[in-house]
């Protein structure tokens, strides 16, 4: 025991550590913890790299799966930032004159996402994409009060699944709207019999779950009696006017691709914004800007009687903990790609698509894209023989094709979403290529 | 201890002189109706972005600049070397949906760190799912409906002791239950109170032990008697966990769900507020309500089991804060059985040591132990016209972050001060030492504090009077100008 320690025991007139854990009755005390013996740093570092060194990263193989996870490139600068310690190192910023830093850079990351998403306020961000729809949701009903919560049937399973355990409680029912079969948008005929006067919100995406742009984002508002929300790939964004110029009034979406690493699928970054007539509606920390005393430009947490910690079971929603230090990571990722950089992303992106999709549609027995029209990073891609006889052709080669999307809709056996980014090289576009005509 | 935090005047980002916007063809890319012609995003040098986040890092306070005593926070060390590992490409650059035979490794992980939380804690089986702990407070009480409504039973009251966190409140409020709250005694559940409450509407008790005063639970074993007995659910609140770990677990105190708080207990960075990782221990009795996926380890290898009929489904995507849950397990495999005892004996060493440093300083409601933090109440300075907020302000002109103030509310004007096991004596007693010489200074050096921070006391008022939360809103009010 350091000598230290022995002269705070001194001090409190203890004899042993043992004397602090008295109030700790026998009963419900145990002897140690059954684990092993801890290591050096060295050894944790070797043993959990080489455990982790099973693992076949994009790089080893190439991969063609998104549906909410992408692998952009990141700049360097990015990780540069978010490893600064006096960001990474901090919390809550609580304390606004000692934490003025992630202030600015939380209010500069909402004010780059109002500015994609054309939305005037933004929380600092939900757990994810999924949690953001729950959330949207329910403040859906919070403004408007009706029951029934509308949602595209093409949607990813688990914002679906989520979204179910987001309402428990709420008494809101989710109703699922088709999508038309030819072109992937959402059929707007079923939308309109679904709409009534309890419908509080319909969702809807741009582009959606099969990467197809969805083009009727006016009538969609105009079939919307509710609240309207949209659901956006931050990087499409760049391109694509926001939901904002549609009558939005809730618009959310997953931040990942600004700045984050896949990272097996967490940490992601749940973008949350809304029209300013619903800010104090809207769940989630946000940061406003202010004076100090003496008149300077200064930031601060606000509207906080939203939140847990001061309304409790009446606040606007539980989070407290969120996923701060990657809207820094998005904000830095912004700001170094610019508009220029990031309109560059998104359109590279698109061609990319649109020629991966053609190379695979002449390979015989394929359909890429399944749905007509334009798509963003993603499309679907059919098979005649089912699509599991693909998965596994890839795989034996080191490839990984797109997400089969059986659990996702059952009609779809047959099909994959693919996605493709700046990452992947000609060489392995290529060998997907060759690995597609050699499956019969 | 002297500070004074570095000040740039630094302008917002959409104030920089940004290049020309080059012209980009979307023609055959993007259908007309959609086609974005601008984008507000000014293109800048990454010299100068990089320039701009370093100065702004340089005007905040983490770990790593100096002692944070926020309290239920647990701001200890993060060791680097979780870093370094959380960085590789084999955490970084693999995708959630990629095959399970191409991420043995990840998935092996993942169960390995099921297993020894589920020791640690003494529970069953754990869900690395929840990406924090109000969203695991959040799971565990859909898994206790579930396990309920599996038994034919509909229960509709969450019981609440007067010292929970703000969280507890939310995450029933959430889910519609009625929320009965009972007071404290002696800072200290209070049993007879809880025995009126409990009753076959009980869904469950939610507790954190030791509680938000830094007060072990003594009478643990009873308040699990009396809620078992009404046929409710105890669950305990892991923000506190890091007073406990080797001495005694919430499996031993007869709780049956359990949340973490991987970024206190296992130090995994707070990123500003965020990422954190909530995971969530369960009895086995419970075990078949935990969202899909589960890890699982068979003949094949480790694979996702989503066959899972009775399960609550999920509360977010995929699997959990991976890249967090890698520090965690790294950060357990490095202090091992007898090192995660040392740290709660330390933790709890240090708060004792700064209350009983503290006592002739400030009041200290409730005598006897604390566990790993303790609350102090500022009220004696009250006729001086001093308040616990400028205490809180004018620590941070000696190089402070400030405990958590005003929390819990049954303190008047709190202090909620959590050491951690990462400090030294030194810190402890140049921390105490700084704290004597502010309640001794002139009142109005207090109430303008602070003094040497980048800016002065901030005007929360007027932020939330009008609000405005963007470039944008900032520019659509006329009279406020940035």
């Amino acid at each position: 025991m350091p000598s230290d320690e022995n002269e705070m025991l001194r001090t409190m007139g203890l004899r042993s550590v043992e004397d602090l854990f008295a109030d700790i009755p026998p009963a419900v005390r145990i002897p140690k913890l059954d684990l092993p013996d801890g290591l050096p740093e060295d050894a944790v570092v070797g043993r959990v790299t080489s455990m982790l060194a099973a693992n076949r990263t994009v790089v080893d193989m190439p991969t063609f799966l998104g549906g909410g996870s992408y692998d952009h490139f990141v700049p360097a600068s990015v990780r540069a930032i978010t490893s600064r310690s006096e960001f990474y190192t901090s919390y809550t910023p609580y304390q606004p004159e000692l934490s003025q830093g992630l202030l600015q850079a939380l209010w500069e990351y909402q004010s780059l996402i109002c500015e994609l998403t054309g939305m005037d306020g933004a929380n600092t961000s939900m757990y994810d994409a999924s949690t953001a729809l729950g959330e949207a949701a329910r403040m859906a009903h919070r403004l408007h009060g009706g029951k029934t919560f509308l949602i595209p049937r093409a949607l990813r399973h688990n914002r679906r699944a989520v979204l179910a355990n987001y309402l428990v409680g709420t008494g809101i029912a989710v109703r699922e709207v088709e999508y038309d079969r030819e072109t992937g948008m959402l059929d707007l005929t079923k939308l309109r019999e679904a709409v009534s006067s309890d419908v509080c919100g319909v969702y809807t995406e741009n582009p959606n779950f099969f990467g197809r742009f969805e083009e009727q984002l006016q009538e969609i508002r105009a079939a919307t009696k509710g609240i309207f929300i949209v659901g956006v790939n931050p990087i499409a964004q760049a391109v694509v006017r926001p939901p904002g110029d549609f009558g939005a009034d809730i618009v959310i979406g997953e931040g990942q691709a600004l700045g984050t690493p896949m990272n097996f699928g967490g940490p992601l970054l749940g973008i949350f914004a809304c029209r300013q007539e619903h800010i104090r509606k809207m769940p989630g920390r946000v940061i406003g800007l202010t004076r100090d005393v003496n008149g300077h430009r200064a930031f601060c947490m606000t509207l906080q009687t939203r939140e847990q910690h001061i309304r409790r079971e009446k606040a606007m929603s539980n989070i407290c903990t969120n996923e701060s230090l990657l809207a820094v990571a998005a904000a830095t990722y912004l700001s170094v790609l610019g508009a220029n950089g990031l309109r560059r992303v998104a359109a590279d992106n698109i061609r990319r698509a649109k020629d991966l999709a053609a190379a695979i549609d002449k390979i015989p027995g394929f359909t890429a894209p399944l749905f007509r029209g334009a798509h963003f990073n993603e499309f679907v891609v059919r098979h005649k023989n089912g699509y599991a006889v693909v998965h596994r052709a890839l795989l034996e080669k080191g490839i990984h094709g797109g997400l089969p999307l059986t659990r996702q809709l059952p009609e779809m056996q047959d099909a994959a979403l693919y996605a493709t980014t700046g990452r992947h090289t000609p060489e392995a576009v290529a060998k997907l290529l060759a690995a597609l005509e050699a499956v019969r | 201890m002297s500070f004074r935090q570095a000040y740039w005047d630094e302008p917002l980002l959409m104030e920089k002189r940004s290049g020309p916007d080059l012209p980009l063809d979307l023609g055959d890319l993007v259908p007309p109706k959609l086609r974005r012609e601008s984008l507000a995003i000014p293109n800048l040098a990454d010299h100068d972005v990089v320039r701009h986040f370093t100065r702004l890092s340089q005007m905040n306070f983490g770990i790593d600049t100096g002692f944070y005593p926020l309290g239920s926070c647990t701001m200890k060390f993060n060791p680097k070397f979780t870093e370094e590992l959380a960085a590789l490409p084999t955490v970084a650059r693999i995708h959630p949906d990629q095959d399970e035979s191409t991420v043995q490794g990840a998935l092996r992980l993942l169960y390995e760190l099921q297993g020894v939380l589920a020791t640690i804690a003494g529970m069953d089986a754990v869900t690395l799912q929840p990406a924090a702990g109000a969203q695991g407070e959040h799971t565990g009480l859909l898994l206790a409906q579930a396990y309920h409504r599996d038994r034919g039973e509909e229960r509709s009251q969450v019981i609440l002791p007067d010292t929970a966190h703000g969280t507890n409140f939310a995450s029933a409020g959430m889910l519609g239950f009625d929320i009965v709250e009972i007071p404290s005694k002696d800072g200290r559940v209070d049993l007879k109170a809880l025995e009126s409450a409990a009753s076959d509407k009980t869904l469950a008790f939610m507790l954190t032990n030791p509680n938000t005063l830094g007060i072990f639970e003594d009478h643990v074993l009873e308040i699990a008697d009396i809620i078992h007995a009404a046929g409710g659910l105890l669950y305990y609140d892991g923000a506190n966990f890091n007073a406990i770990l080797g001495r005694t677990s919430p499996g031993k105190m007869n709780f049956d769900i359990v949340h973490f708080n991987l970024h206190k207990t296992f130090t995994t960075p707070h990123g500003g507020g965020g990422p954190g990782a909530g995971p969530v221990g369960v009895r086995k009795a419970l075990e078949p309500f935990l969202p899909v996926p589960q890890v699982h380890l068979n003949g094949r290898g480790y694979h996702l089991d989503y066959d899972r009929p009775k399960s609550i489904g999920k509360v977010r995507a995929w699997y959990g804060n991976f890249a967090l849950l890698v520090r965690a397990y790294a950060y357990i495999l490095r202090m091992g059985g007898s090192g995660l005892r040392e740290v709660s004996e330390r933790a709890v060493l240090n708060a004792n040591y700064v209350r009983h440093r503290l006592s002739g300083v400030l009041d200290v409601p409730f005598g006897g132990l604390r566990k790993h933090e303790f609350v102090a109440s500022a009220s004696k300075l009250a006729p001086k016209g001093v308040r616990t907020v400028d205490i809180a302000k004018r620590l941070m002109d000696f190089g402070y972050h400030p405990p958590t103030v005003y929390f819990p509310h049954l303190v008047e004007e709190a202090l909620m001060i959590e050491p951690t096991e990462t400090e030294t004596k030194e810190t402890l007693d140049a921390f105490v030492d700084a704290l004597t010489e502010i309640v001794g200074e002139d009142p109005e050096i207090l109430r303008s504090a602070p003094h040497n921070t980048a800016v002065r006391r901030v005007d929360e008022v007027r932020a939330a009077r009008e609000p405005i939360l963007s470039a944008r809103m900032a520019k659509a009010r006329k009279n406020a100008s940035l």
